[in-house]
């Protein structure tokens, strides 16, 4: 039983934005269905009572003062657009509303 | 079932933008608006290589918050990436809180028709702000990332309301909230206050909840109350012609007062959620806790209770409640007078709201007529030296020119008279010249009382005390 | 002096600049002269910033015969890995998606490198956004190990290993994820180091995977790595998880011997798989350490059979999102026509990322999703302290530990490109410790019979830099393989 078909794979890549062609998703599936076999190994192991390592350091979060620094200039912040009117970055129509917060 | 046998059951998901000076996570401005991608810098831009530093102002406004509402504030919370794609969201996921956030419970009271109401509280949590697409006519959008990163506190409250116009009562007692904390002017129209909300109908007496919609775009005080409306009457439409509500994401339209499918549960968003790698667990320590709780100002609903018990109406106190610094006003004009609370209070309310344009400039440096000086001119009317008429004009000429009501009423007599012997003397013109009226008056026609006063009055000028006319002119007509 | 700055230690150009004996800019246009000879052939570059280098190489010379005294790198000729962000100066992560990327800030390690006095000569090759061990997949051109132009030279910091071995700059820096600065260290027999975690700042090093992500120095010698890493470690305010502790003494550990000191020989890491050759090798070195007065000491690291397994999980996943921000709106490649977002977003992020990204993305998109979450990636996080504990056990029982750090020397190009698995099992020395956070240091301990580079691995305590500078100078005073130099490709 393979433990990822081709459908999944579109699925996934859609959900990450990347448009693949159909050679290129079954050639996905193949290499991440043995990537999938390798790394189930973890899964034998048992962790019950171990707290997750998110971070590598062992201290609490700096925070720093609500005190402004150098802000970029909007020439800065655009000069990498590919596509840009005037002081904003430039997208296909948006349909209002879609995004989330 | 008739539509009556149905309740709604109303959630709120309410942000509220922080006023720091700088963002969340990096140091450029988080000042409202200017001309667009003026406040960037790598962080909020999401360039590569750039990492997120966290603001303790931003932390220490939301656990204020998170105090002022009797949440339970975690000693340690985390952050974590929420991912989704959108122009307005530079790094591809939303830096917030998933299974640790900075607060937990607690509720928010407000009054709605004289009546408590408290709704609770799911969870309060920090995250940063998207930029703001503009749509464009010529068919492309723009962007702009000046909001990007700016602090939010999302307030994600329990099923616990029951209608639009306590949803929108709810938003209120928040951005009063808010704004009594200095955390935040929570102005829907400038997006610093803004709302989602989950509605579902069930029949009355049931316990299990209906399907849910998710309205967007409701933006103002005034669509929260016609989206909600408009939602409830759609669900209630559905459920009588025996369809069912589908679980869905509306946007709410307020130029046509409907409201639309954005996306069905089938395109919702698997947001992947991980701890931020890039941010260790947030530490709120006892001394901060405790810093906070002490910095911490009356509360609204706590002043409405003190104001009511000093003999206040509910409605003036709404009223005094409405912004900190109106209740700031009255309690210093108050501390300062002999008067009755509830003389004070019409004073404020009538007089000094009725001439300013934001009541929050109130407690300003340079308000015409501070606190003391209201007091001074309250008290003036209720020792009699003036009558309410002429402590009006009084006022108005305080207002106008910066003047304490004593050095008007010193320097230009407007005084009433209160000199029993002018007095006498203009009561004994007025009842020599009319015989007539005072038969009639002997012959039990009281009414006429008023004639005689207001012909004293005249006499006078309006200067004369009319509790020494009363007196005077009973004892001439006896 | 074109001749002079092969196999020229760093420590010494640095000497000889602040003694007046050499000028930067002879320094700089010796690497150049061998730059614009040899780097066809290896491909180390993506960029030769000629005109950067003699400006800042003409300020230093002016400023020392002004009589300035300068930092301790000043007028040395170095090369950044091209995940670094340099402000004016085309930023690729080795990707076509951020091809013209020319940031508009500087990263802090390489602002250090600057202020220190070196002088950048331009962006090193490597695996696109630091994914993969053998540099091929860079988006631009593979890079060919100097030993042998028909092998690889390990990745991801390829092109910062290469550089070094063929005396292409003075020093270098590279990122170490799950083995990106050790394993091409190993393959081209030169030094590399992965510090600490946080102990050198990730403020501007492009993110690959955030948790595990390592900046650190390469060098001919281990002093040489010493010398860059002094300058690059340090607090930096603006990376939340940079260690506050102070820089240590790198320079000075690397000289003070490893007398009284117990070496641990993880019995994990000499198992089946390994190369005869190597394992010759570094048994040999194991006896070189005793010979010099290391106590070793067996121990062992028993959940390092599944530290690729978790290595993959998390690095995936953190991959997944640190790459979400490329989407053709503010910076980098933009798919030509769209009328949508969603063709935007598809079509611009298909083009822009290669093979080996776009399967690390679908792989980490995969293990995140609602319902896989704890299955795999809060799995492997507790897997993670697990191994992080094994090591805090070691180091009960001794000071280093000494390992092999590539399990095969330097292979062909295209050998193992077919086989993603194959090519994550080869990092099975070098993904756990920065599954840790602990240091580690990999530097030449012998040659195969063909002649390519064998590679030992010193690993240390968290915070623990000196332990691993005091075995590695000490070993690398005692052998001459570090003296050995590849023949200059024709
Ligand atoms: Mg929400
Ligand atoms: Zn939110």
């Amino acid at each position: 039983m393979p433990r990822i078909n081709p459908q999944e794979v579109r699925e996934i890549a859609i959900l990450a934005r990347l448009r693949l062609g159909d050679a290129e998703i079954l050639r996905l599936t193949h290499e991440l269905d043995g990537i999938l076999g390798y790394i189930e190994t973890v899964q034998a192991l048992d962790t019950g009572a171990v707290e997750p390592m998110t971070h590598a350091v062992p201290f609490d979060c700096p925070m720093r003062a609500d005190e402004l620094g150098q802000s970029l200039t909007v020439e800065q912040a655009l000069a990498n657009a590919p596509r840009r009117r005037e002081s904003s970055f430039e997208v296909p129509r948006i349909v209002p509303g879609t995004g989330v917060a | 079932m008739s539509s009556h046998d149905y309740e709604a059951v109303i959630g709120l998901e309410a942000h509220v933008q922080l006023g720091t000076v700088t963002k969340i996570f990096s140091i450029s401005s988080a000042a409202f608006g200017g001309e667009p991608n003026r406040h960037t810098d790598p962080v909020c831009l999401g360039l590569p290589g750039a990492l997120p530093v966290l603001n303790r102002r931003a932390v220490d406004m939301a656990v204020r918050l998170g105090l002022a509402t009797g949440s339970r504030i975690r000693s340690r919370c985390r952050f974590a990436r929420k991912h989704y794609f959108y122009p307005d969201l530079p790094k591809g996921f939303q830096i917030s809180q998933y299974d640790e956030p900075l607060c937990e419970g607690g509720v928010v009271t407000f009054r709605l028709d004289g009546e408590v109401k408290q709704v609770r509280l799911v969870r309060i949590h920090m995250e940063d702000d998207a930029g703001k697409n503009i749509h464009d006519p010529s068919g492309v959008s723009f962007v702009d990332y000046n909001r990007a990163g700016v602090p939010l506190c999302e307030m994600v409250s329990e099923p616990d309301i029951r209608s639009a116009d306590e949803a929108a009562e709810y938003l209120r007692a928040i951005r009063t909230l808010v704004r009594y904390l200095g955390i935040s002017d929570g102005n829907m129209e400038e997006g610093s206050l803004r709302c989602d909300a989950n509605v579902s109908i069930r029949p009355r007496g049931e316990s299990k909840l209906g399907t849910k919609t998710e309205l967007k775009n409701i933006n103002s005080f005034k669509n929260v109350r016609d989206a909600i409306e408009h939602e409830i009457a759609r669900q209630k439409l559905l459920c009588g012609r025996g369809e069912a509500v589908v679980q869905e994401t509306r946007l709410w339209d307020p130029d046509h007062g409907i409201s639309a499918t954005m996306r069905s549960k089938e395109e919702a968003h698997d947001y992947r959620y991980f701890p931020e790698p890039d941010l260790p667990p947030v530490v709120v320590d006892e001394t901060w806790l405790a810093a906070a709780r002490a910095a911490l100002p009356e509360l609204p609903e706590a002043r409405h209770a003190r104001f009511l018990g000093l003999g206040l109406s509910a409605q003036d106190a709404s009223v005094l409640v409405a912004e900190r610094q109106i209740g700031d006003y009255f309690d210093q004009a108050l501390a300062a007078a002999r008067a009755l609370p509830k003389k004070i209070a019409n004073w404020v309310i009538n007089e000094v709201l009725a001439r300013v344009a934001d009541a929050r400039q109130l407690t300003d440096e340079d308000v015409p007529v501070p606190p003391a000086a209201l007091a001074e001119l309250v008290d003036l009317v209720e020792k009699g030296t003036l009558s309410g008429k002429l402590g009006k004009e009084v006022f108005g000429r305080m207002w106008q020119e910066r003047r304490r009501a004593g050095d008007i009423v010193a320097a230009e007599s407007v005084s009433l008279v209160s000199d029993s012997a002018v007095i006498e003397a203009a009561c004994r013109r007025v009842v020599e010249r009319s015989p007539d009226e005072v038969a009639r008056f002997r012959a039990g026609n009281a009414k006429l009382l008023g004639f005689f006063v207001g012909n004293v009055m005249k006499e006078t000028g309006g200067k004369a005390n009319p509790k020494i006319v009363n007196e005077i002119l009973r004892k001439l007509l006896a | 002096m074109a001749s002079h700055v092969r196999g020229l230690p760093l420590v010494a150009q640095a000497e000889g600049v602040a003694a007046g004996q050499w000028k930067s800019r002879d320094l700089v246009e010796a690497y150049l002269d061998r730059i614009a000879r040899l780097d066809k052939r290896i491909g180390a570059f993506l960029l030769v910033d000629v005109e950067g280098a003699r400006r800042k190489a003409d300020i230093i010379d002016k400023r020392i015969a002004a009589g300035e005294s300068l930092g301790p790198l000043a007028g040395v000729p170095v090369g950044l890995k091209d995940i670094f962000v340099t402000k004016g100066i085309e930023t690729t992560a080795g990707s076509k998606i951020l091809k013209g990327f020319v940031p508009p800030y500087e990263s802090t390690a390489t602002a250090r490198l600057e202020a220190a006095g070196a002088v950048s000569l331009g962006k090193l090759n490597l695996d696109e956004f630091a994914m993969g061990s053998s540099n091929e997949n860079s988006a631009y051109h593979p890079v060919r190990n100097p030993w042998d132009l028909e092998r690889v030279p390990g990745g991801s910091s390829g092109g910062s290993a290469a550089a070094v071995a063929a005396s292409l700059c003075a020093g270098t820096l590279g990122t170490d994820t799950g083995g990106s600065i050790r394993q091409p260290a190993s393959l081209c027999g030169v030094v590399g180091v992965k510090p600490t975690y946080g102990r050198v700042s990730r403020y501007g090093v492009i993110a690959f995977a955030s948790s595990l992500d390592h900046p650190g120095p390469f060098g001919r010698t281990v002093e040489d790595a010493a010398a860059l890493l002094e300058v690059i470690a340090g607090h930096d305010p603006m990376d939340s998880t940079s260690i506050p502790q102070p820089a240590g003494r790198y320079r000075q550990a690397s000289r003070a011997g490893l007398s009284g000191m117990r070496l641990g020989v993880p019995k994990e890491y000499f198992q089946a798989g390994m190369d005869a050759e190597v394992e010759a090798a570094v048994r040999a070195a194991l006896d070189e350490l005793g010979r010099l007065g290391a106590r070793l000491v067996p121990v062992s690291l028993p959940h390092t059979k599944y530290a690729i397994a978790t290595y993959y999980l998390i690095c995936t996943a953190e991959a997944s999102s640190n790459l979400a921000r490329y989407d053709g709106v503010r910076y980098g490649h933009r798919t030509a026509e769209a009328s949508s977002l969603e063709e935007l977003y598809g079509k611009t992020r298909g083009e822009g990322f290669g093979a080996e990204s776009k399967r690390r993305i679908v792989l980490g998109t995969y293990v995140l999703r609602a319902g896989y979450y704890e299955a795999y990636y809060g799995k492997a996080l507790r897997v993670r302290r697990l191994i992080a504990d094994d090591f805090v056990a070691a180091f009960q029982q001794c000071d280093a530990l000494v390992t092999p750090t590539s399990p095969t020397p330097a292979f062909k190009l295209g050998e193992r490109a077919s086989d993603p698995l194959q090519m994550y099992l080869a990092d099975i020395y070098t993904v756990a410790p920065p599954l840790a956070g602990v240091p580690a240091l990999s530097q030449c301990c012998g040659f195969t019979k063909s002649g390519l580079p064998i590679g030992l691995q010193t690993i240390g305590p968290a915070l623990g830099e000196e332990a691993v500078f005091r075995v590695a100078g000490a070993y690398e005073a005692a052998t001459d393989w570090h003296r050995r130099l590849p023949e200059d490709p024709a």
